[in-house]
């Protein structure tokens, strides 16, 4: 709307749209009945949940997790199966002898978005069959604590050495330097089917279908 | 005054107060344990001690116990500019009310002491008249099961209820704090504002009843029918009045926790708080007892009578005499089991109705609750000379109608407790649990 160029301005009483009130009852008025229907409702919830608190036949918290009724999870006691594909604590996994699979290829370490993973390499001894052909990790520390669980240095493993199938998340600590797990330690770990080798076999030097080519044999 | 008096009168202050702190202390516990049951989940059960080696729980209520340890052994922090002496007044100004408020509710008829003695002891009484002996100076006196025997009976309720403004107030005032004041104001005016509603409310009953003095409405309730039944209005405005007295949550404007904090609970810690706390439970035995003396009958149960059971319907009369003890026994027993009931009723408030805002409780109090309670003054005033002028006929029908209305209550009250108690403890069966797989799936 243009404003008047000549003569004293216009001003307009404010122009509203009344809203009328929602039309009440006396019933609604009167509060009773409304209370009654809500309490009713909590009389019904009281009375179904203390029965089955007292016949012990609550919802089962991890299967009914949404059913009606308490479901509460009584944590430390009870816990919540994981997803099968949940990323837990890593692990190295195994060759038949015993030893990582790991050939320090730094792979995971350079995939790590949070650089949690330190590696040192390390040649084999003389005389062993794999020296000249892979390395090994004379120290694999992954600091859990850096660690954000993204995944990327198990899709990064070209041997299937690293792993977070094992079901379980970083225990609590009392300090942070217990959060850093060495070698051995991740050695040690399992996956959730108990075993601490890998499905993929890995052919040794020596072995049927080993492809006979060494680094030592490369040219550098 | 003889020993035997002193001594029923310590007796019955022990009776009392030990079930006015007792089940306001399992009110704390049950208004958490309760509120989780209303919201699906479990609430406080963790609190245990060690007996033997094995954790005891006891569902919760060792929580009690551990809230007490922690409000005494928590800092008593008073404000540096606070006024000291009214601060620590406060809180025993608030509790001390409700818990005298106790002394003038009975919870049992009139004990004849002298007609229990030379090998009486389990002889009945009359149904009829107080306890009747020739007058000796060996005679024992009777008892009435009431702390304080006083003919202004409600008055002294009324007197007694308004202090716990005072309490409030001065909290407020002096913990130096705006919210406090605030709360303190706020605290005043809602608690003024409905002392006015609950005293009118029960007006009508005085007229019913013909009395204030809370024996007699009790005794007027067992020999007729309960006051429920003849005063609807006024038991559904006072128990709305005493809500809003008790400062709990629909009504809980002087706490306000979303606006004013706690109001004038802000600068209170450790036991000073737990006082104003437990206090808040005591108002609710105390306002239980008030409703069941009042309106639900008070000690009597339908057809018990001081001689025993007596089923009248239209004419028919069934007899079956009880030995004066076990009547009193039973109606003591009636009585605490009834305000326990009402207390675990009136917390479903609480925990059901969302809050008011303050101009809200003050437009219910003094425009809805107020003309109510005039109108039920009004109304039950042409009632009771309608009927009175009314004659025999109509008495007789009335009686008729209370006959009727005791054995509803009978067959109500062995419904609920059927229903309630038996049916949630026997179990009615293997349990099932349809549509869910029966086993877990792997992880």
């Amino acid at each position: 709307m243009p404003l008047p160029l000549e003569g004293p301005i216009q001003y307009d009483r404010v122009k509203g749209t009344k809203i009328s009130k929602p039309a009440r009852n006396v019933v609604q008025q009167a509060y009773v009945k409304d209370v009654a229907e809500g309490i009713a409702i909590t009389l019904r919830h009281f009375f179904k949940n203390t029965k089955e608190m007292i016949r012990n036949e609550r919802p089962d918290a991890v299967t009914d997790a949404i059913a009606d009724g308490v479901t509460t999870l009584e944590y430390p006691f009870q816990k919540r199966p994981y997803p099968e594909r949940f990323r837990g604590v890593h692990r190295l996994t195994l060759r038949e002898d015993g030893s990582p699979r790991c050939v320090a290829c730094f792979c995971c370490s350079t995939a790590c978005p949070a650089q949690c993973i330190y590696i040192e390499a390390g040649e084999y001894p003389d005389g062993d069959r794999r020296r000249g052909y892979e390395k090994y990790p004379v120290k694999f520390v992954i600091d859990e604590l850096r660690c954000i669980f993204c995944g990327f240095c198990v899709e990064a493993c070209p041997c299937d050495a690293i792993r977070m199938d094992t079901g379980m998340h970083p225990q609590p600590y009392d300090s942070r330097d217990q959060f850093v797990f060495g070698k051995s330690l991740l050695m040690s770990f399992a996956g959730a089917d108990g075993t601490q080798q890998s499905q993929n076999p890995r052919v040794e030097p020596g072995e049927k279908g080993f492809p006979g080519i060494t680094r030592l044999a490369g040219h550098h | 005054m003889t020993t035997v008096t002193i001594l029923a009168a310590l007796l019955k202050i022990l009776v009392v107060v030990g079930f006015g702190f007792t089940l306001a202390a399992v009110l704390t516990w049950a208004e958490r344990r309760q509120s989780a049951m209303m919201q699906d989940r479990f609430g406080p059960n963790r609190a245990s001690f060690k007996l033997f080696g094995k954790e005891i729980r006891l569902a919760g209520l060792v929580h009690v116990a551990a809230d007490g340890l922690k409000f005494f052994f928590k800092e008593d922090f008073v404000p540096p500019n606070a006024d000291k002496l009214l601060h620590a007044l406060a809180p025993m100004l608030s509790l001390f009310p409700p818990v005298v408020l106790m002394a003038v509710v009975p919870f049992g008829d009139t004990l004849c002491l002298d007609q229990l003695r030379n090998g009486h002891t389990w002889a009945a009484v009359e149904r009829f008249g107080t306890c009747t002996t020739a007058p000796s100076s060996t005679a024992l006196p009777a008892v009435p099961l009431q702390v304080f025997d006083t003919n202004v009976g409600i008055l002294y309720i009324f007197a007694l209820a308004g202090m716990g403004i005072v309490g409030a107030t001065i909290a407020g005032w002096s913990s130096d704090n705006k919210f406090s004041v605030l709360g303190g104001l706020r605290a005043a005016s809602q608690l003024v504002s409905y002392e006015v509603a609950m005293g009118l409310s029960l007006v009508g009953a005085f007229m019913v009843y013909g009395t204030v003095r809370l024996d007699e409405m009790a005794r007027w309730q067992g020999e007729h029918v309960w006051g429920i039944f003849v005063q609807p209005l006024g038991f559904l405005l006072f128990w709305a009045a005493s809500l809003a007295e008790s400062k709990r949550t629909p009504f809980d404007m002087p706490e306000g926790e979303s606006e004013i904090v706690a109001g004038h609970l802000v600068e209170y810690s450790g036991m000073k708080f737990g006082m104003f706390y437990f206090g808040e439970y005591i108002e609710i035995v105390v306002s239980s007892a008030l409703l069941v003396a009042i309106f639900l009958g008070g000690y009597n149960l339908p057809f018990l009578h001081r001689d025993g059971f007596t089923v009248t319907f239209a004419g028919a009369a069934w007899h079956q005499t009880l030995p004066h003890l076990v009547v009193i026994l039973m109606q003591a027993l009636t009585f605490f089991g009834k305000v326990m009931v009402l207390c675990w009723f009136q917390l479903f408030f609480r925990w059901t109705l969302p809050r008011f805002r303050y101009d809200q409780v003050m437009k219910f109090g003094w425009r809805m609750l107020l003309p109510a309670t005039l109108a039920n003054v009004f109304l039950t005033g042409v009632v009771v000379l309608a009927i009175d002028r009314a004659g025999e006929r109509l008495a007789s029908r009335l009686a008729l109608v209370a006959d009727g209305l005791n054995l509803l209550v009978a067959a109500l009250i062995v419904f609920a407790f059927i229903r309630v108690v038996v049916g949630m403890i026997v179990p009615s069966g293997p349990p099932t649990r349809a549509g869910v797989p029966e086993t877990p799936q792997a992880a």
